[in-house]
């Protein structure tokens, strides 16, 4: 436990419970949002607000601001290997048609694909 | 003896410690590959969002409870190992473990549903990520469980507490891919 002395002293300071209790509210917050029935809104409250939950928990529970820096680089380089594969393949999937060639595939619905009972 | 791999400090924080954020990134390829995947087809296929309808906003949001409660106790748990008081920082793992419990409970009875339903991992791509993405969750999910009932079990006896904050880190970042998985699957319909 000694090597964990000094990130012990920067965040005993955390209420954790109160972080919990932020996180509870920003989920009632992304569940009730949506219901609204605007898109920007659902989008605001059920995505950005999954972003600020995720800050939270990342920095006040797993204490990633009191790591050494390169951890975060670590977690950034994956985070943009991740972009680089989603810019690289996006196109081919969400394209219908391009140079040569169009999408045959058809979205079946669940019923029509699912098995008899 | 603990082997000088566990002890040394090259990289200014203990090995276990590097090693679980190194695990941590080749996960967010892993699930961010799989979540990017979804975004690209989902934004493709407006149909998609008909699909979406099936699924039970209720049953997501109390699972994103149980994991977010869970998740304190996990943080409360490592709290009580750096004050050397490992019977808590056990007690604690173990309510993160019945915490872990409730969420497959739930999400067995939900794709028990579902599955009756007619809405199979082969009904169509949507179910195909819906049930691979919440699967490899939840896979993820009784791993960590099982890791930390381990742990628990040494920390009661007070030894290796250091093992109590690594286990957590890990479940945070399980319950951090949970709080995009919610809004994915069960929100945007």
């Amino acid at each position: 436990m000694a090597d964990h002395a000094a990130p012990a002293e920067v965040h005993h300071h955390v209420n954790y419970v109160r972080i919990w209790q932020i996180l509870l509210a920003l989920l009632v917050v992304s569940v009730l949002g949506p219901m609204i029935g605007i898109k920007i809104v659902t989008l605001i409250t059920a995505f950005g607000i999954a972003v600020v939950k995720a800050y939270l928990v990342a920095k006040n529970f797993m204490h990633l601001n009191v790591q050494p820096r390169y951890v975060v680089y670590i977690l950034g380089t994956a985070l943009v290997f991740m972009l680089l594969f989603y810019a690289g393949t996006a196109g081919d999937v969400m394209k219908h048609a391009g140079d040569n060639w169009h999408k045959v595939y058809v979205e079946p619905s669940a019923t029509e694909a699912a098995p008899h009972h | 003896m603990r082997p000088i791999a566990t002890t040394r400090s090259a990289a200014g924080i203990p090995t276990g410690l590097l090693a679980v954020w190194w695990v941590l990134a080749s996960e967010i390829v892993i699930f961010g590959g799989l979540l990017g995947s979804y975004v690209m087809y989902r934004l493709a296929h407006d149909a998609w969002a008909a699909q979406a309808e099936a699924t039970n906003t209720w049953i997501g949001a109390f699972n994103t409870f149980v994991l977010l409660t869970s998740s304190l106790t996990a943080v409360l748990a490592h709290q009580a190992a750096e004050h050397g008081d490992g019977k808590l920082a056990a007690k604690r793992l173990y309510y993160t473990c019945i915490g872990a419990a409730t969420f497959i409970v739930v999400k067995a009875f939900e794709w028990t549903t579902e599955i009756q339903h007619g809405m199979t991992i082969s009904s169509n791509t949507f179910w195909s990520f819906y049930y691979t993405a919440a699967g490899l969750h939840a896979l993820h999910v009784i791993a960590g469980a099982i890791l930390m009932l381990f742990v628990a079990a040494d920390a009661a006896k007070g030894r290796e507490l250091h093992r109590v904050e690594l286990i957590g880190i890990y479940w945070h970042f399980v319950d951090i891919v949970w709080i995009f998985l919610f809004p994915l699957l069960y929100i945007a319909k």
